[in-house]
């Protein structure tokens, strides 16, 4: 097994199972550490100008990232006229850069405000430096490997493809430049620390809020009227 | 209709002296931890005054509560829910450490470890959250008997609307007048706490009324904490989890009333059982502001009616709760003689803790225009029922608190508790009342009440025998005559039925793991 089979055929899959599977064993046996953490109560004017740019800015290029793996054909349907090619780059890197802004005032926030370190984990740096690489080498691609909403979709989407059909294919990574397989690397990395981080919040995000009723009456007695809702653990 | 009960707490203002004995009781029970030093799920403060958090009363800048929309529908304050999800990132109308204060404690260690000086040494005072040294600057009662001052008794949000010529009536004793407001979580009946919680961690247990926080279900979204307009819900910095007031639940449970309550030292704490129906709640909450304290009150149900009865049973109550609700003192004092208010009825969330208006201080000397208690000869009657402005907490300052801007109410409870006060004074030889022997001359009866005093209690409402009742619940109360708590019955308790290792963080074997920071 060559160094890239070993990065781009082993290691996403770790990554993946320990994501999952410690995700679901923390969210099962240790509810209580599953928190957002936020720190807003102790610190909240930085955090404006960090947390909004930062949670959009990589929120929404997920979302770009996502269309882009899953569904290449609309993405090249999409660029066709060069036009559109044009905007949607432009928007990528500038919803980057913004990201990056965010990222940098959180970092220093982080590191300035005296409350703020008192509740600072070493966990937190590793989660915002691996993000930070990932920033950083995402707007070296679109600075330097220009139109990757053009040329990803084939080469990557087609590597992503065959993560997802359990027939690895690293050998589609290894010619891309350093920096995007850097850029791919440190995604694995990510999946694999979420766990173990404050990341996890993200699969916390409470969609069901949309659609529930405003009050909740828990029974703790038997035979609970028809309305009451009885408690699940984890909820 | 469909019943539920609910554990509901009076607070007898005329009573509190301000000791805070309540809020220590508090503190060294639950929130003597790290992260929540700066909590106090029981507080009290000096009123007027800005409170704690500072300025919780001021809803266009916290957002707390709900509001009634133009088509007449109740809409939560804080957001919509699409709105709510969008702010997750950072709450704009969050309160922010400062505006509660930054806990400290002193660095009791430097009084053994310095070193030989000429000067005594000195335990600095450290922030509890930094470890820092730190000049405290402000507490959760750092404003205790300062009413007076221009920075918090002029601040008060329950001041405006406030008459302009009451206003300067009390700014002209403003550095004698003050009263104390002891506040825990309302365990509202309309929870916007409940509702502002995208994560629906927070929830009202059906069979007393009690709101928690799943401490496992809630993520740190600190909604909570701007919902509730009582800023009763607080952000626990260190765990990332939002804590509150739990009623001292499992002290209910057990047959204790809550240490605040057990603690107190005036005694001015009640607690029983009100019977509520909650099929009224969100009508009787889009009710228009000068409807709501009426709403509210209606919603409470009379335990003695048969119908009450029944559809309790139907809905699981038992004999035990039926009867501790027939005996509620809360009961007596809200519903069979008006003289205890929610606070703040206009937030809509239905509020369940209640509160007996203050009618001390009175004036004691006559001075001006201002009355006392002791009519001089020859005075009419019962001036000082027509006088209340001149009391020394104007009964406008008490609507906006208690009622609405509503004078009515606040007006019927303080003169209940004039005519019953008269009337006790008088029965005493040489008794101050001024109504009766040594009043206004009229022929006192048998037991030294003049029929000046008597029709004073009519024009009331009082019959002597309610104001008998009236005065022993006030003032000679025994411990069971002040907290009638129900049989909480633990062995039909959900834990007997479902695995409480399954149901763990809900009910059953609660928290096995200390409470410590995720990652
Ligand atoms: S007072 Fe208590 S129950 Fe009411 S909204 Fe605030 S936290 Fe919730
Ligand atoms: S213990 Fe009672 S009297 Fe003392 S401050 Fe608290 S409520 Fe008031």
């Amino acid at each position: 097994m060559t160094t890239n089979d070993l990065l781009f055929g082993a290691i996403p899959y770790a990554a993946v199972v320990l994501a999952v599977v410690v995700t679901v064993v923390r969210w099962r046996r240790a509810a209580f550490t599953v928190s957002s953490l936020s720190s807003q109560l102790l610190e909240s004017r930085l955090l404006y100008w960090g947390s909004v740019p930062f949670h959009w800015g990589l929120s929404l290029i997920l979302v770009g990232h996502l269309v882009g793996l899953l569904i290449p054909q609309g993405l090249e349907a999409w660029n066709g006229a060069p036009v559109r090619l044009y905007v949607a780059e432009a928007t990528g890197l500038a919803l980057a850069l913004w990201a990056g802004f965010g990222l940098v005032v959180l970092v220093y926030r982080r590191l300035s405000n005296a409350r703020i370190r008192a509740v600072t984990t070493p966990m937190d740096l590793v989660v915002l430096a691996i993000i930070g690489v990932q920033i950083l080498s995402g707007v070296w691609i679109a600075v330097a490997h220009r139109w990757g909403s053009a040329w990803g979709p084939g080469v990557l989407g087609a590597y992503v493809r065959s993560l997802f059909a359990l027939q690895p294919e690293p050998g589609y990574v290894a010619p891309l430049p350093f920096m995007v397989k850097v850029h791919v690397l440190a995604f694995f990395v990510f999946l694999a620390v979420f766990p173990f981080s404050r990341l996890v919040h993200i699969v916390t995000l409470p969609l069901q809020y949309l659609a529930r009723p405003w009050q909740k009456v828990v029974a703790d007695r038997y035979p609970p009227h028809p309305s009451y809702v009885t408690p699940r653990r984890g909820r | 209709m469909r019943v539920r009960a609910q554990m509901s707490m009076l607070f007898h203002l005329d009573k509190c002296i301000g000791c805070h004995t309540c809020s220590v009781a508090c503190k060294n029970l639950w929130t003597d931890r790290k992260g929540a030093e700066y909590m106090w799920w029981n507080n009290v403060e000096t009123r007027p005054g800005t409170g704690y958090p500072t300025g919780w009363e001021d809803q266009t800048h916290y957002k707390g509560g709900w509001r009634r929309d133009r088509n007449g529908r109740l809409r939560l304050t804080l957001h919509s829910r699409g709105g709510g999800l969008a702010k997750a990132f950072y709450n704009p109308v969050l309160p922010e450490l400062d505006d509660y204060y930054d806990p400290f404690t002193f660095a009791y260690g430097d009084l053994f470890s310095s070193p030989l000086s000429d000067q005594q040494p000195t335990a600095r005072p450290v922030s509890q959250i930094t470890g820092q040294p730190m000049e405290p600057a402000s507490g959760p009662n750092w404003d205790d008997d300062l009413s007076g001052s221009d920075v918090y008794a002029a601040n008060d949000p329950s001041l405006d609307g406030v008459d302009d010529a009451v206003r300067a009536q009390m700014e002209e004793i403003e550095r004698v007048v003050f009263n104390y407001l002891p506040r825990i979580c309302n365990h509202c009946l309309n929870p916007s706490c409940v509702a502002a919680c995208p994560s629906g961690a927070i929830y009202k247990r059906s069979e007393d009324g009690v709101v928690l926080v799943n401490e496992d279900a809630c993520r740190g979204w600190r909604m909570c904490v701007s919902g509730c307009p009582y800023k009763k819900v607080y952000y626990n910095w260190t765990t990332g989890k939002s804590e509150k007031c739990i009623l001292c639940f499992p002290r209910l449970e057990t047959g204790q009333a809550p240490a605040c309550a057990h603690s107190c030292v005036g005694r001015i704490r009640y607690m029983g059982v009100l019977l509520y129906d909650a099929d009224a709640i969100e009508a009787a909450a889009s009710r228009p502001d000068d409807e709501l304290l009426d709403a509210q009150l209606d919603t409470i149900l009379d335990p003695t009616d048969p119908r009450v009865e029944q559809a309790a049973r139907l809905a699981g109550i038992d004999d035990g709760w039926l009867d501790a609700a027939r005996r509620s003192p809360i009961y007596r004092f809200v519903k069979d003689w008006g003289l205890a208010l929610p606070l703040h009825p206009e937030y809509r969330t239905m509020a369940m803790m209640f509160y007996v208006p203050p009618l001390s201080p009175l004036m004691s000397a006559v001075e001006a225009n201002l009355t006392r208690l002791e009519v001089p000869d020859g005075a009419g009657p019962f001036e000082i029922l027509d006088d209340l402005d001149l009391a020394r907490l104007p009964v406008d300052y008490l609507a906006n608190l208690f009622s609405v801007g509503d004078r009515a109410p606040i007006e019927h409870a303080l003169r209940t508790m004039l005519a019953v006060r008269t009337y006790k004074r008088e029965q005493v030889p040489g008794g101050a009342g001024g109504n009766g022997a040594g009043g206004n001359g009229a022929e006192p009866g048998a037991d030294g009440v003049g029929p000046a005093t008597l029709a004073m209690l009519e024009s009331v409402g009082l019959t002597p025998e309610r104001a008998e009742e009236i005065y022993r619940l006030t003032t000679t109360p025994t411990m069971d005559d002040r907290f009638v708590l129900p049989p909480y019955h633990r062995e039909l308790a959900i834990e007997e039925v479902n695995d409480p290792l399954s149901a763990k963080g809900s009910t059953g074997f609660g928290a096995i793991t200390g409470p410590r920071r995720g990652s």
